[in-house]
């Protein structure tokens, strides 16, 4: 995104709460035009909420959201999302044809050709044999990939994910990867809500870390993932310097060969989100 | 863009339109359930019953049947009786279409991609509570025409004011479907069917203890039986079909005392009054469906 276009979606100061329990706690969010954003977290860090919140199914106790300059939630900001929940359900008794007609219907952007928009969506998402198949004969991964068509229904400028891979097989994933590399080549905005940090790491041009409905991190994976530390082996053995940065490992090793030392082998610290996230939140689960 | 997309525009809003999209899906379901398919062979059934019951009556005590003085009883009593088990039928149709309309199906992931939509939340109540209003009412209507052009056939005489029973059921069965719409923006499907059907049960209850107020001339009972009326307009409606079911004069007190509920004029003012009702049983619904988080 850059650094001075107004982000298609923006939040500030969001806060939410279910009855005592503070779900969201001033969650600040941008997510550009043409950007992939991943949201990580622990289960229960607020997530789904946020998510919800900024397609209008749950109402914001303070704080404001803007999708496309219009307030989240209103007619015009749902008219240009797309939204794939983590829990959710088509009638069973419903061709995949038949659940993407009505939402065509219901979109207000009707496409010149719906016909060919659906198979071009089903195909998409790889479901192009299963135009006909009621939705109660799919398994969980092809009602997920029917899901992501749906929600791609309509040209959205937003994409509003959550967990879109949980149910799929790796090879499911990586359709939904290609699908969604490809709506932001087309300029779409993706917050994309999943466990998957590997995933993240593959699609994803910035990350938020949130986690008892905070942000604690946001950044681009190669920002987050920068390396920090290195382990330098000498001829007085291997020695950790965990606190020193990129930058500053080419002076390290020149002031250690100034000061008479062999240098075998300097092997930075390549972080991960994993690292990243295990620092920054730990197992909750465990924590709870 | 993708070549499917080139030249479609942003359709301005149609709140019509969404409702009837989502009437239609509702209807649908209704069609592929097999609901539609199950409703009208026992809905026949329960015809030919009502056929083979009043031949059988006719066959059986015609000579009785013939004279003056009981003559006008027999529709009369026949059609009170259709009343009371179509009204009741098509409530409990009515209650089944639409007991999970909206917490039952929020629970079950069914509303979050509809109302996601630019279609919103009070297009999805229209829409929903049109299907259910459509399918119960469409039953009530055939089958308290069907009811009583067979009474007419066979007994070859009607209560003067019979074909006024029909458009009270009809809305009475509209007060059931307004009234389980409201109540299943608050509870889940099963507790919305029992608490319906039970409120609904109560208001029969109340029915005959007003009857039985007024025939011991207990007044107690008999405002009891009128404050129900007035909370569960469907009852008035019901009490205000009988009473156009009775005959006039000393026989009437006959139909009157049936079993099912007594007859009382409602008056316009009942009209008028369920009116405001179903209304007002939108907008809670709306009030409370609008500001609910799913």
């Amino acid at each position: 995104m850059s650094e001075t276009a107004e982000p298609f979606l923006r939040a500030r100061g969001l806060t939410k709460s279910y009855r005592a329990t503070m779900a969201l706690r001033g969650v600040d969010i941008d997510v550009g035009a043409g950007e992939v954003v991943g949201l990580l977290g622990p289960n229960g860090a607020g997530k789904s909420t946020l998510t919800k919140l900024l397609c209008g199914l749950v109402r914001a106790d303070s704080g404001t959201a803007t999708i496309g300059g219009s307030p989240a939630g209103s007619t015009p900001a749902r008219s240009r999302i797309g939204y794939l929940a983590e829990l959710f359900r088509f009638p069973g008794w419903a061709t995949a044809e038949e659940v993407l007609t009505t939402h065509q219907r219901l979109v207000h952007r009707p496409a010149a050709d719906p016909a060919a928009e659906r198979q071009a969506l089903l195909s998409e998402v790889g479901l192009g044999h299963a135009a006909a198949t009621r939705v109660e004969a799919m398994s969980k991964g092809m009602q997920q990939r029917l899901g992501l068509a749906q929600a791609l229904i309509g040209g959205p400028s937003l994409l509003l994910l959550d967990e879109p891979t949980s149910a799929l097989d790796p090879a499911g994933r990586h359709t939904v990867r290609e699908v969604l590399a490809r709506a932001r080549d087309r300029g779409t905005a993706v917050l994309l809500n999943t466990h998957l940090l590997g995933e993240v790491e593959l699609l994803a041009d910035r990350v938020v870390l949130i986690d008892a409905g905070k942000v604690v991190a946001a950044g681009s994976v190669a920002e987050l993932t920068a390396i920090h530390g290195v382990t330098i082996e000498t001829d007085e053995g291997r020695v950790d310097h965990p606190d020193i940065s990129r930058d500053k490992i080419p002076a390290l090793v020149k002031k250690l060969i100034r000061d008479g030392r062999s240098i075998y082998a300097v092997e930075p610290h390549h972080s991960t989100l994993e690292d990243l996230y295990l620092e920054l939140v730990g197992d909750r689960e465990t924590q709870r | 863009m993708n070549d499917y997309r080139r030249g479609a525009e942003v359709a301005r809003p149609n709140a019509l339109s969404d409702v009837l999209v989502i009437a239609r899906l509702a209807l649908q379901e209704a069609v592929r359930r097999r609901v539609l398919t199950v409703v009208g062979i026992l809905t026949l059934l329960s015809g030919g019953l009502y056929l083979v019951g009043c031949l059988s009556l006719k066959q059986n005590v015609g000579g009785i049947l013939d004279t003056e003085t009981i003559k006008p009883i027999v529709p009369a009593t026949l059609l009170g009786l259709a009343s009371f088990s179509t009204l009741f039928l098509g409530s409990v149709l009515s209650v089944f279409l639409t007991a999970s309309a909206v917490r039952g199906d929020v629970d079950r992931g069914l509303v979050q991609p509809l109302v996601v939509r630019p279609v919103g939340r009070n297009a999805y109540l229209g829409g929903r509570a049109l299907a259910a209003a459509v399918v119960s009412c469409s039953y009530v209507l055939i089958v308290s025409v069907f009811a009583t052009i067979v009474t007419r056939l066979i007994f070859d005489n009607l209560p003067p004011s019979a074909w006024q029973v029909v458009p009270r059921l009809v809305v009475g069965v509209l007060v059931v479907t307004s009234l389980t719409m409201l109540v299943s923006c608050m509870l889940s499907t099963v507790a919305t069917g029992i608490s319906v059907l039970m409120a609904y049960g109560a208001g029969l209850i109340a029915g005959v203890l007003g009857q039985i107020g007024q025939s011991l001339n207990a007044h107690t009972l008999a405002h009891i039986a009128q404050v129900v009326s007035w909370l569960l307009p469907f009852e008035g409606m019901y009490r205000d079909a009988l009473q156009k079911l009775s005959p006039s004069g000393p026989l009437g007190q006959l139909v009157q005392l049936g079993p099912l509920g007594g007859a009382n004029s409602g008056g316009i003012g009942l009209w008028v009054f369920t009116a405001a009702y179903i209304v007002a049983c939108g907008l809670l619904a709306s009030w409370r469906f609008g500001k609910a988080d799913l």
